[in-house]
C-alpha cells in the first residue's frame, strides 16, 4: 500500500507540539528511514501510522484516499520491545499470529521456524527475563516480522543492541526485506544505518518536526559492506549529519 | 524442599515465643484462668481432641464456602469496575462504605434473614474478606503496561483480548496478594459469624470456654484455628507458586 501524510500535525493534550505540517510519502516495498533529533516525534508519526494517535491537523492517506482506521494493517515495533514476563519467548513471539486468528500449536510451528534466523535458537522456552538486552529486541523483531503485515514500522529496533549484533541485524533486515518486499518504515538516530539500508530517507527537524530534507540512496540495495567506504556514501552522510545540526 | 526449608525459620521462632511463655508462666506464677502454661494448653489439646475436631470441620466447611464467594464476589466486582468508568464511579465508594459497617451490627442482621444455618456464615465471611481481594485485583489490572496494550491493539486485540492475554497476567501479582489478605480475614469472619449466632463451630466453642472460664481450653481452640489459617495461607501460596512461576523467578534473580 501506498503510505502518505499530508501536513500532518500532533499536539498532545499537555499543550506539547510534536509534529507541524509534516509530508512524507511511502511507495509499496519502499525502504523508507525516518531520521531526527530526540524528541522531534519520530515515535509519534509512527503511533499515527500504527493508527494509535489521531492526528490533530492534516491526513493520512493510503492509497489515495483519506485513512479512516489504519489500526491492525500494520505491523507495529514500539520502542520498548513490551515483551510479557509471563509468556515464553516463543508465545511472546506467536502472539500476532495468535490474534490472527491461528491455534497455540500452529502459532507456535510458525514462530519455531522462524527462531533460528533470529538468533533465538535455544532461547525458544525461556522467559523473557532470561534474555540478553539484544535477544529481547530481536524476539520483538521476530513478533513484528510475524504479525504477517505488508507495513512494517520499526521504531529504533536496534538502538538497544551491541555494535557487532546490530551489523549483524542490519545485514538480516536488509536480506529480508529484500526477500519478502515488504514496506518498512524505520525510524532512527543512526545516519550511517538509515543510509545502508533505506532507499529513501526522511531528516526531521527539531520538535515541532517537519521534513528537513529528502535524500534518495544510491545505488539502489541491496547494499553490501562495500558501499560504506564509497564517497557517495560518504557525502550522503555528511549532508544527513549537516542537517541534523551536526556541521 | 523448598517447603521444608521455608518451614525452619518461622518453627523456630514459634518455639522461642513457646519458651519464652513457658518462663514467664513459670516465673510468675500467674494462675492458669488468666494465661494457662504451654503444657497446661497441650493437655486441653488432647483432652478436647473430639470435641476440636468436630467443630473444626464445622468451621473449615463455612471458611472455604465463605472464601469462595469472597473471591467470586471479590473478582467479578474487580472485573466489572474495571471494565466501566461509571460502575467505578457508582459503586467503588460503597465497596468502601461496606467496610465501615461494623460487622457486629450486620451479622445478627444476616441471622435474621436467613437463620443460623451456613448461609450467614458465608456472608459475613464474604464481607470481609471480599475487600482486599477486589482492591488489589483492581489495582493490578490498572498496573499493565499501556504500551503493551497499545501493541496488542495494532495486532487486532480487542478488549476483551486484551484483557485475557496482557491485563489479567499482569494482575495476577497483585490479585495473589489480596487472596492471601483474604483467606487470613476469611478465618476472624468465621469465628465473628459464629460468636453472632451459632451453636457449633471453634468460634462457639470460644465462647463457651470463655463463658466457663476454661482458658487452656480456649488457647487450644485458638491453635486450631490458627493451624486452619496457615494451612489455608499455605494453599494459597501453592497455587501462587504453580501458577506464577515466571513471577518468583523474576524475584528470585535479583
Ligand atoms: N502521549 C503524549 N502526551 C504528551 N506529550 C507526548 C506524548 N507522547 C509524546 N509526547 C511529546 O511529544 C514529543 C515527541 O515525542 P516522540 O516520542 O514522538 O519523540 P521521538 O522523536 O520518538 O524521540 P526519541 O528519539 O527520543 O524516541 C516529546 O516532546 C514528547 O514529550
Ligand atoms: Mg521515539
Amino acid at each position: 500500500m501506498t503510505l502518505e501524510a499530508r501536513g500532518l500535525g500532533m499536539t498532545f493534550a499537555g499543550g506539547v507540539t510534536a509534529l507541524d505540517g509534516l509530508d512524507l510519502r511511502v511507495e509499496p516495498g519502499e525502504f523508507v528511514a525516518v531520521v531526527g533529533p530526540s524528541g522531534c516525534g519520530k515515535s509519534t508519526l509512527l503511533a499515527m501510522f500504527a493508527g494509535l494517535l489521531t492526528p490533530t491537523s492534516g491526513e493520512i492517506l493510503v492509497d489515495g484516499a483519506p485513512a479512516t482506521s489504519l489500526l491492525g494493517r500494520a505491523a507495529y515495533m514500539p520502542q520498548r520491545d513490551c515483551l510479557m514476563p509471563w509468556r515464553t519467548v516463543l508465545d511472546n513471539c506467536a502472539v500476532g499470529l495468535e490474534l490472527a486468528g491461528a491455534s497455540r500449536r500452529q502459532a507456535r510451528e510458525r514462530a519455531r521456524a522462524e527462531v533460528g534466523r533470529f538468533g533465538l535458537e535455544g532461547f525458544e522456552d525461556r522467559r523473557p527475563a532470561e534474555l540478553s538486552g539484544g535477544m529481547r529486541q530481536r524476539a520483538a523483531l521476530l513478533r513484528t516480522f510475524l504479525a504477517g503485515r505488508d507495513l512494517l514500522l520499526l521504531d529504533e529496533p536496534f538502538a538497544a543492541l551491541d555494535a557487532l549484533t546490530r551489523r549483524d541485524l542490519q545485514d538480516w533486515l536488509r536480506d529480508v526485506a529484500e526477500a519478502d518486499r515488504r514496506t518498512i518504515v524505520l525510524v532512527t538516530h543512526d545516519v550511517t544505518e538509515a543510509a545502508y539500508l533505506a532507499d529513501r530517507i526522511y531528516v526531521l527537524t527539531e520538535r515541532p518536526g517537519r521534513v528537513a530534507l529528502e535524500e534518495t540512496v544510491e545505488p539502489p540495495r541491496p547494499r553490501g559492506p562495500e558501499v560504506l567506504a564509497s564517497p557517495e556514501f560518504a557525502a550522503l552522510q555528511r549532508r544527513l549529519l549537516v542537517t541534523l545540526g551536526f556541521a | 524442599m523448598r517447603v521444608l526449608r521455608g518451614a525452619g525459620p518461622p518453627v523456630a521462632f514459634a518455639a522461642l515465643v513457646v519458651a519464652a511463655w513457658a518462663l514467664l508462666t513459670a516465673v510468675t506464677g500467674i494462675p492458669e484462668s488468666s494465661l494457662p502454661t504451654p503444657g497446661q494448653v497441650a493437655a486441653a489439646l488432647w483432652d478436647d481432641r473430639a470435641v476440636l475436631a468436630d467443630n473444626a470441620w464445622v468451621t473449615i466447611g463455612e471458611i472455604l464456602v465463605g472464601y469462595a464467594a469472597a473471591i467470586a464476589v471479590g473478582l467479578s466486582l474487580a472485573i466489572v469496575i474495571h471494565a466501566s468508568r461509571a460502575v467505578e464511579r457508582a459503586v467503588y465508594p460503597w465497596l468502601v462504605v461496606s467496610q465501615m459497617v461494623p460487622i457486629v451490627a450486620i451479622a445478627p442482621i444476616f441471622v435474621i434473614w436467613t437463620g443460623f444455618d451456613l448461609r450467614p456464615k458465608v456472608m459475613v465471611i464474604a464481607l470481609v474478606a471480599f475487600f482486599p481481594l477486589a482492591v488489589s485485583t483492581i489495582d493490578g489490572l490498572k498496573a499493565a503496561d499501556p504500551e503493551l496494550l497499545r501493541l496488542l491493539r495494532t495486532l487486532g486485540a480487542g478488549r476483551v483480548t486484551r484483557f485475557r492475554i496482557a491485563q489479567w497476567p499482569a494482575a495476577l501479582p497483585s490479585v495473589f496478594s489480596g487472596l492471601k489478605v483474604a483467606a487470613a480475614l476469611s478465618v476472624i469472619g468465621a469465628v465473628f459469624a459464629e460468636w453472632v449466632g451459632s451453636g457449633e463451630g471453634l468460634g462457639y466453642l470460644v465462647l463457651t470456654y470463655n463463658n466457663q472460664v476454661a482458658t487452656a481450653d480456649m488457647f487450644a481452640v485458638i491453635v486450631v484455628l490458627g493451624a486452619i489459617g496457615i494451612a489455608l495461607y499455605g494453599l494459597v501460596l501453592l497455587a501462587e507458586r504453580l501458577v506464577l512461576p515466571w513471577y518468583h523467578d523474576e524475584r528470585r534473580a535479583l
